[in-house]
């Protein structure tokens, strides 16, 4: 009936996700209605097309690379697994949580994988450093046309020196945890159910 | 042979029809076409309405959804990155605002909320309800039915669509034909008070009786601010049906294109009878062409006030968006209503992109009833020192604070197109200026 897809999640489905991400059961049956509504095709998966047809996605300035974080390396296609995958590292972190059995896998939203997220959005080319260059493409694509290439070039240069710490003009992950990490948590979005 | 083949059983049959077609046409007249020409109403659609939300209450009270995902407050990106950077508590707060890594936080953050929720994308679809209606159509969230449940519904299929929607129907064809014919006739007159008169009665009456093909129930509020002569009337738009809801209750010019097929023909007789404005596709475009037929219309006091829906498109009459500000630039009185669809009773939204027109009419007529509510607000004028656009936001806050909707900037255009690179823009300049000051800034230090 009508454009949402009449196939439910199923049961065992839920219990998957919930085990994988910490969502609850409400939390998933909520966005997974959220996620067919998005899914014009009606296929069971989103493409690009589909997040760039929301308008607050399309005019923030980092949205692309937002995007490109839910798709994994070379697809163009998205399940719901996937789409949960990557919206479990927004979930707040729960006191049970924090105390957790350390030899158990660690969890999607953890601090250390917020921090991950984070960083990939500057590393595009995955080695597991932010180049100037990459600091730059990022800054010019917030900024847009209104800041001169030498002003954010010294601004990049300045960034760059704070952070570094092992002198290769670049910034790898453990020194963006030590930027970054007072922050990180800013990023977790209540979900209301 | 004939004579020998004629079954005393079908001459039987004949004379049943004949009398069960009499019977029909002799109470569809009294009870329905009559009180539509004179306006009254013998309160049988409110007695319906009231049966029907007894029958919800008692069945249908376990079912129900939330609907918000995320509770969002209004903040702005200057507040927000500043609050990013306070947090950290070994911050020095007179440090210059330079650029910080964490910055992207903000960005991230509002972008991956915009996924789990946003402000738009919604209103181009049906409104979710909290509580299931008895509708396949609006059965999407609820599980668990009970046999209580399944049995109500099936009742209300054959209720619906066994006798509700033929009776619908003919009242529809009955409708739109009287219409169609009696403005042909009244096309012949000459032009003058008596013409002017006939054709508001006609009007008026095949409205009425397309009302009660759609079983539509309406409150009228505050009717003291009903447009006049000279005025622009201007109301959020959900359905083709607003225009049905409206012209049932006062006389307007309809604005529109002319369409082919049955709407045209429509279209054409009723320009017969009274001056409405409709355009040929090529003139739409040309916004000069429009804004001066408008304002002929509106200068010569004999004619009917305009109807105008200034969305452009059909919303799912949760929010208002964004006003065209064509009809707020003529320079005359604005008359604002707002139309509020109460979704239990059946979804009014047109869907254009889900449904063509015929579709959605019938879905329209085996819904249980379209119940709306129409508030006249009071005229309003263009202030001095407000352009068209600060006119028509504040008009458009005034439907939406009255319908209890919401009111958004977005333009009804991004059901079908792109957000324009402006809005982008306005983000990345308000951004710079976090960094590197706006110029004078510059020049200061």
């Amino acid at each position: 009936m009508g454009s949402r897809a009449s196939t439910l999640l199923r049961e065992e489905e839920i219990e998957e996700i919930k085990k994988e991400t910490g969502f609850s059961h409400s939390q998933i049956t909520r966005l997974y209605s959220r996620f067919t509504s998005l899914d014009k095709g009606e296929n069971g998966t989103l493409s690009r097309e589909d997040f760039q047809r929301i308008p607050e996605l399309a005019i923030n300035p980092l949205g692309d690379r937002i995007i490109n974080a839910f798709f994994p390396e070379g697809e163009d296609q998205v399940n719901f697994r996937g789409f949960m995958r990557t919206l479990a590292h927004f979930r707040p972190i729960e006191d049970n949580e924090k105390n957790k059995d350390p030899i158990a896998s660690e969890p999607l939203n953890s601090r250390s994988n917020k921090l991950l997220f984070a960083f990939r959005l500057y590393d595009l080319d995955r080695d597991d450093k932010i180049s100037r260059d990459e600091l730059l493409q990022v800054l010019r694509m917030m900024v847009g046309v209104n800041i001169s290439d030498e002003q954010l070039g010294s601004i990049a240069d300045r960034t760059i020196q704070e952070a570094d710490q092992n002198g290769d003009n670049s910034i790898s992950f453990n020194e963006f945890i030590k930027v970054g990490n007072v922050y990180i948590l800013y990023i977790d979005i209540d979900i209301d159910i | 042979y004939f004579l020998l083949n004629f079954n005393p059983f079908d001459n039987l049959l004949c004379i049943l029809l004949g009398i069960s077609f009499t019977v029909w046409f002799t109470l569809l007249l009294v009870f329905i076409i009559v009180p539509a020409i004179f306006g009254v109403s013998f309160g049988i659609r409110q007695l319906y309405m009231k049966t029907l939300l007894k029958i919800f209450e008692v069945s249908v009270n376990h079912l129900s959804v939330c609907t918000a995902i995320i509770a969002k407050e209004p903040t702005s990106l200057e507040e927000e990155i500043k609050e990013i950077r306070r947090s950290g508590s070994n911050r020095d707060l007179d440090h210059a605002s330079e650029f910080e890594m964490s910055d992207i936080f903000y960005f991230c953050r509002q972008g991956v909320e915009s996924i789990m929720d946003d402000e738009v994308t919604k209103r181009f679809s049906a409104e979710e309800l909290e509580s299931w209606n008895l509708l396949t159509r609006s059965n999407y969230n609820f599980q668990h039915i009970s046999l209580r449940l399944t049995v109500l519904w099936g009742l209300g299929v054959v209720i619906r669509y066994g006798f509700l929607l033929p009776l619908r129907v003919t009242l529809a064809f009955t409708g739109v034909g009287l219409l169609v014919v009696l403005t042909s006739i009244i096309g012949f007159l000459p032009n003058g008070r008596m013409k002017n008169f006939l054709s508001e009665q006609v009007h008026l009456m095949c409205y009425r009786i397309c009302v009660r093909a759609l079983t539509a129930i309406i409150t009228y509020h505050d009717s003291e601010n009903k447009p006049k002569n000279g005025g622009i009337c201007v109301a959020n738009h959900t359905s083709p049906i607003d225009v049905i809801i409206l012209a049932s209750d006062g006389c307007y010019a309809m604005v529109g294109q002319i369409h082919g097929g049955l709407m045209g023909v429509i279209q054409k007789s009723m320009v017969k009878a009274c001056p409405h404005i409709w355009f040929e596709r090529s003139e739409v475009k040309d916004r000069h062409l429009v804004a001066k037929r408008l304002s002929d219309h509106v200068e010569d006091k004999t004619k009917l006030p305009i109807l105008i829906f200034p969305e452009g498109t059909c919303i799912n009459n949760t929010s208002v968006m964004m006003f065209k500000k064509g009809s707020f630039e003529i320079g005359s009185t604005v008359y604002p209503v707002a139309i509020k669809y109460d979704p239990r009773f059946g979804d009014a939204f047109w869907n254009s992109s889900q449904f063509g027109m015929v579709n959605y009419l019938l879905r329209m007529m085996s819904s249980w009833a379209i119940v709306c509510s129409v508030w006249y607000l009071p005229p309003m004028t263009r202030e001095e020192g407000e352009d068209a656009v600060q006119f028509a936001n504040r008009v458009k806050a005034a439907i939406a604070r009255q319908g209890g909707l919401v009111d958004l900037l977005w333009d009804g255009g991004l059901k079908r197109g792109k957000v324009k690179d402006t809005f982008k823009e306005e983000q990345q300049k308000l951004y710079s200026k976090m960094l590197v000051g706006t110029q004078e800034d510059r020049s200061r230090s």
